[in-house]
Parts: C-alpha cells; sequence; structure tokens
C-alpha cells in the first residue's frame, strides 16, 4: 500500500525541478517560431505518445485495487480494497520470491561490479597484447543469445546440483553481466580525463594506486549506473529464471507473476498487485539511476 | 596510452593506436611479435612482456578466467551437445542419492541436418526476420520521431519525457502481463472500448495474424523509451550553430533535418539499430509470456522454440536445442558481419 503509491509521485517529483527551464528560456526563442497550429500538433503527439506509455502500467495499478470479481471492469476503482496486496502477501509464496530475486538479483550486481572495474578501466586506458580480442569477447558475449547457453548451463548446473539454488542463477546470470558490465564502465573511464592518471603516475602510483585512489572514486556515478542497470537486467529475466527454477518456493520473481495466469486457472487480481510490488522497486531505481543512464549509454554507444 | 608514459620508446604497440580499422591491424601486429620473439630468444621477448604489460593482464585477469569459465566452457559444451543425441533420458543427473552417468552419444551433423531440412525452422526463421525487422523498423522511426519533437523547447518537456520512459522503468515481464490483460478476448479492455465503438471483438492472442500484430505492438511500446533516450542522447549531440547556418542559408525543415540531424545520428543510430536487432532476435520474454508462441506455433520465433524444445516440450531434447542455439548464433553473427561491412562500405569507422 504504501510501496505502491511511490509510483505516481516520482513523475511530479522528477518534472517539477525541470519544469522552471521551459519558462527561463522561452523568451529567447531562436529559431522559426512556431505557429499555433505546429504547437497544437506537437503537444497533441508527445500527449498521446505518453500516453500510450502510460497507460498499461496505469491500468495495472488500477486494477489491482478492484476486488477479484471486477477486475475487468472498464470503471476506474468503484470499490477500492487492498485485498489483492494482503492475499497476494499472507496466502501465497510472493514475500519467498521476493527473497529469492532479491538475492540473486544483489548478488549478480555486486559481483558483476566488483569482477568488472578494473577490466574496465585497463581496456580504457592501456594497450596491450589481446586487448582487441578480449573486447571483442566482450562485446560479443553481452549478445549472446540465450538460447545457446541455457542448454549445457542447464546440464552443468544440474550434475552440480546448482538447480533451483540461488548461486546457480547468479552464475547464469553473470554471463550476461560480467562483459556488460566491463564494457559499460569502459566507457565511464573514458569520460575521465587521462591527465588524472599522470598526475598520480608523476605522484609514484602504481597503476593499481592510481586506479583505486584517482580514478575509482572520479567514476562512482559510472559505477552506480551499471550498477543499477545490472540489478534491472537481472530483476526483469525470465527465461533462466523459468527454466532454472522450479517448485513454488524456489521461484525468483518473473516465474512467480507466471504461476497466478496460467492454464489452469487466471487470478487476475492476485496478479497485478504482485506485478505492481514488483514493478514498483525496478522503477524507483530506475528514477534515481535514469538521469545519469543517458550520458552513460549514449557513452558507450557512440564510443563503442 | 598510460603504458606509453611509464616504459618510454615503445613503438610497435602504439602503432595500433591510430589505426581505425582495429581488427585485422591488430590481429597482424600479435603476429609480429611472435615471430620476432621466436627469433630472438622466445623467453626474454616473454619475459620483457610480461613486465611490461603484467598489470595490464592482472587486471584484466579476473574478467578473463569468470567469461572462460561460465561462457567459453558452456559455449564449447553446448557445441558438443548439439553433435549429440542428449535428451531427458540419458543425461548426467542426480536422482535423489543417486548419481546417474551421462550416456549420450556423439552423431555428428545430424541434428543439423534433420533441422536444416525440416520446413519448421525455415517457418520460425521465416517469421523471426519479420518479427526483427517489422518491430526494430517501428521502434526506429517511433523513437527518432518521438526524440526530435522532445529536442524542440517545448512546455512541459521533462514531463513528457519522463513518461515516454516509464515503459523502460517497469520489468518486461510486468508490462507484457499487463498487456495480456488488455488483449484479453473476452473482457479485455482494448475489446470492451472496441465493443463500446460498435466493432467486434478482435481476438487479440487467439489468431495468427492478430497475435502477431499483439507482439510486435507490445515489442515496441517496451522498446521505444530506449530508443528515444538514445537519440536524445545524440540529438543534443549535434551543435545548435550547423542549424544556424544552414537556416542562414535558407534551408527548410526538412532539408534541415535531413542533411544535418539525419548524418549527425548515424554513429549512434547505426550501433542502436545493431543492438536492438540482436535483442529482438532474442527477444524471449514477450513471446513466451504472451502467447507462449501460440495460436498453432504462429508467433513462435527461434530462441522461444529453442527454449520449448529442452524445457517444455516432454522429453526434453537438449541436443536439438542445443543445435537451435548454435544456428541462432551463427545467424546473429553473420548478421553482424554483413552489416558491419555495409557500415564500413559508407565510409562509417566503427
Amino acid at each position: 500500500m504504501a510501496a505502491t503509491e511511490t509510483t505516481p509521485e516520482t513523475a511530479p517529483a522528477k518534472s517539477a525541478p525541470a519544469k522552471s527551464a521551459p519558462v527561463k528560456t522561452a523568451a529567447p526563442r531562436r529559431r522559426g517560431e512556431r505557429g499555433p497550429l505546429a504547437a497544437f500538433g506537437l503537444h497533441a503527439g508527445l500527449l498521446a505518445a505518453t500516453a500510450v506509455a502510460l497507460f498499461p502500467p496505469l491500468w495495472l495499478l488500477v486494477t489491482s485495487f478492484k476486488p477479484k470479481s471486477e477486475s475487468f471492469s472498464t470503471a476506474v476503482v468503484r470499490d477500492f480494497t487492498v485485498d489483492n496486496y494482503t492475499h497476494v502477501v499472507a496466502d501465497t509464496y510472493f514475500l519467498t520470491w521476493l527473497g529469492n530475486s532479491l538475492i540473486v538479483v544483489v548478488g549478480t550486481t555486486l559481483v558483476g561490479v566488483f569482477i568488472a572495474a578494473t577490466t574496465g578501466y585497463a581496456i580504457s586506458r592501456f594497450r596491450f597484447p589481446g586487448m582487441r580480442p578480449l573486447m571483442w569477447v566482450l562485446l560479443i558475449t553481452q549478445m549472446f543469445p540465450m538460447a545457446v547457453l541455457i542448454v549445457p548451463l542447464y546440464n552443468t548446473m544440474a550434475s552440480l546440483g546448482l538447480l533451483n539454488q540461488p548461486v546457480g542463477l547468479i552464475i547464469t546470470y553473470l554471463t550476461v553481466a560480467v562483459p556488460f558490465c566491463a564494457w559499460m564502465m569502459k566507457g565511464f573511464f573514458d569520460t575521465v580525463p587521462v591527465d588524472i592518471d599522470e598526475s598520480g603516475r608523476v605522484d609514484g602510483l602504481t597503476p593499481f594506486g592510481t586506479f583505486w585512489r584517482l580514478i575509482l572514486p572520479l567514476a562512482r556515478p559510472g559505477l552506480a549506473v551499471t550498477g543499477f542497470y545490472t540489478f534491472v537486467t537481472a530483476w526483469a529475466e525470465v527465461a533462466y529464471a523459468t527454466a532454472f527454477m522450479t517448485g513454488e518456493e524456489n521461484l525468483t520473481l518473473a516465474g512467480g507473476l507466471q504461476t497466478f495466469v496460467n492454464r489452469y486457472g487466471s487470478d487476475w487480481g492476485s496478479m497485478t498487485a504482485a506485478a505492481v510490488i514488483i514493478a514498483v522497486p525496478a522503477a524507483v531505481v530506475f528514477g534515481f539511476a535514469q538521469r545519469h543512464l543517458v550520458a552513460g549509454l549514449t557513452a558507450g554507444a557512440t564510443k563503442a | 596510452m598510460a603504458v606509453e608514459t611509464t616504459t618510454g620508446s615503445r613503438p610497435a604497440p602504439a602503432a595500433g593506436d591510430g589505426g581505425s580499422t582495429a581488427g585485422p591491424g591488430r590481429g597482424s601486429g600479435g603476429g609480429d611479435a611472435d615471430r620476432t620473439g621466436r627469433k630472438s630468444g622466445a623467453s626474454g621477448r616473454l619475459g620483457r612482456a610480461v613486465s611490461r604489460y603484467w598489470y595490464a593482464w592482472a587486471m584484466v585477469a579476473p574478467v578473463v578466467g569468470v567469461i572462460g569459465v561460465i561462457v567459453g566452457y558452456p559455449l564449447l559444451r553446448g557445441v558438443y551437445l548439439s553433435l549429440t543425441d542428449a535428451d531427458e533420458a540419458n543425461v548426467e543427473r542426480v536422482i535423489g542419492v543417486n548419481h546417474l552417468p551421462a550416456t549420450y552419444k556423439f552423431t555428428g551433423l545430424d541434428n543439423y541436418v534433420s533441422i536444416l531440412g525440416d520446413s519448421v525452422f525455415w517457418d520460425r526463421l521465416g517469421w523471426t526476420v519479420v518479427w526483427t525487422a517489422g518491430c526494430v523498423g517501428v521502434t526506429f522511426v517511433l523513437g527518432l520521431t518521438l526524440a526530435v519533437m522532445l529536442n524542440r523547447q517545448v512546455r512541459g518537456r521533462s514531463f513528457y519525457r519522463i513518461g515516454m520512459i516509464v515503459p523502460w522503468g517497469i520489468p518486461a515481464f510486468v508490462s507484457v502481463f499487463a498487456w495480456k490483460m488488455l488483449f484479453n478476448e473476452k473482457n479485455g479492455l482494448l475489446n470492451q472500448v472496441l465493443d463500446g465503438g460498435g466493432i467486434d471483438a478482435v481476438p487479440w492472442l487467439g489468431d495468427p495474424f492478430w497475435a502477431k500484430v499483439a507482439v510486435i505492438a507490445v515489442n515496441v511500446w517496451l522498446g521505444v523509451p530506449f530508443m528515444i533516450v538514445a537519440m536524445l542522447g545524440a540529438l543534443q549531440g549535434i551543435p545548435g550553430e550547423l542549424y544556424e547556418a544552414a537556416e542562414m542559408d535558407g534551408a527548410g525543415p526538412w532539408q534541415r533535418f535531413r542533411n544535418i540531424t539525419l548524418p549527425g545520428l548515424r554513429a549512434v543510430s547505426s550501433t542502436v539499430v545493431l543492438l536492438s536487432t540482436i535483442w529482438t532476435f532474442n527477444m524471449f520474454p514477450v513471446i513466451y509470456l504472451l502467447t507462449r508462441g501460440g495460436p498453432e506455433d504462429s508467433t513462435e520465433i527461434l530462441v522461444t522454440y529453442a527454449f520449448r524444445l529442452s524445457f517444455i516440450n516432454s522429453p526434453r531434447d537438449f541436443a536439438t536445442s542445443a543445435a537451435w542455439g548454435v544456428l541462432i548464433l551463427v545467424l546473429l553473427s553473420l548478421f553482424t558481419v554483413v552489416y558491419r561491412r555495409a557500415l564500413r562500405r559508407q565510409g562509417e569507422v566503427w
């Protein structure tokens, strides 16, 4: 209940500080003045696109507060209820799934960022034999279709007894997270001026010292964005989670949500409530990081 | 670069520094060092290389190790599995306390021959191509249009921007369920709205054609925010003076868009299109969760079918699924190589 209210709040909060910007810049409008018709068209288009973007999640939110019998009514909440939430939290494995997901996702993010940081730095700064192939490997493994790894990983996990274990899923997610983090962080380290390295070198720091004491603190926003993106990606992963985690108490959220609506029955009310609880943390993390994300992703993209 | 600062005169590796045709140049450089190394005593040469580069190698060692173990080994194993007749009944497994060893046999290229000789593969491939091209094309055009609109000085710009990015901030599988609810044939909101307008219910997920439309629509909805963000970043990187100069010279809006905006977006958009193509080609959750590949397999793409072979069908056919996986990888690699060639021929340094 308290958590669900975060979604509508974040949007106005985010737009509030920026709202003053257009007012300030409105006066010296440089390029061709826009006629009223063009302005109307522009706003209509943007408004329509925003509405389409916002409607499905909003409808999910609205539906989650309706009693089960009215899940499909077109009316906005007539009989407000939080029954769906209490049912999901109290009578299903939802909290277990949430715990499993948190373990897997936090584990993946921490290990991924930790392992990949020095590599991102090395390929951003040094030229060394084997660097080009390594960069290729990093780039290519990120794009590996899950279909090519899922069967061998499944069999390996099965023979190691790691199916239905969070550790197994963490290892699996690292196949994507490690190359991604290294690549992303390379982009961030590229934005830190090389002069800083050189001044560190002049002061007698080893390459590791330079990295640890000078560069890493400067690249902290980059680390945060990388970590967050890994978090969101792992939080939303479906295929591996569905294949590797079976049995109701072992599922992660991606698997758990599927149990509400499947061949055997559809409990749309519970599904919407669970979906809202799953979406909120991801959306909040996303909201915090999205400002940096633009810079980070384009830096990674243009310098690829 | 930093290496040069510390080690002083060392021309060989620095040569690749400015080389734009990095791939081949770098490769031959490595071979060069090898050959000269063998001439002048391999151990001394290697020792010098180690003392010069050891910290760079130490820094990348964790990633190299991890990738080797969790990507390299499974990849090789996957290729091997695709050459066997492994299935649920003969792979190594643990049942209770009993540990059963693997008993599958090497069968050579049998799996590939039977896959490529079967229309199932080609049907799926055809739809996968349509799906990928459709999704990427529509997403790109929509994303670019909206980014250009957002890049203007428009009141409430940040509200629009945040609103449009929302679908990206929500886990895809959650959004897919939201859409599934809207698409519901009997009671879904879309059909109720159509009904209000006097239009018959559309079997969104029950009819092959509409199911295809539905999955593409949902995937576009999911993909547009990323496209907007990437394009906005690129648009903001185009210097405003260019537009002013063009306007002085009397260029109209369309000319400015064609001759300044589009070329300015090329570097980013070529990367973004490549990425979205690969993502869409591999997009599992949308199709798996929305239609499960149905109705009658009409929306099944290669990736979801490979998943079905090993995890949904019974008995689970690991070998064939692995072969599908390898084929998917080959197709994607081919696409990437061709795409990059095409870009390079147009003078794109990438």
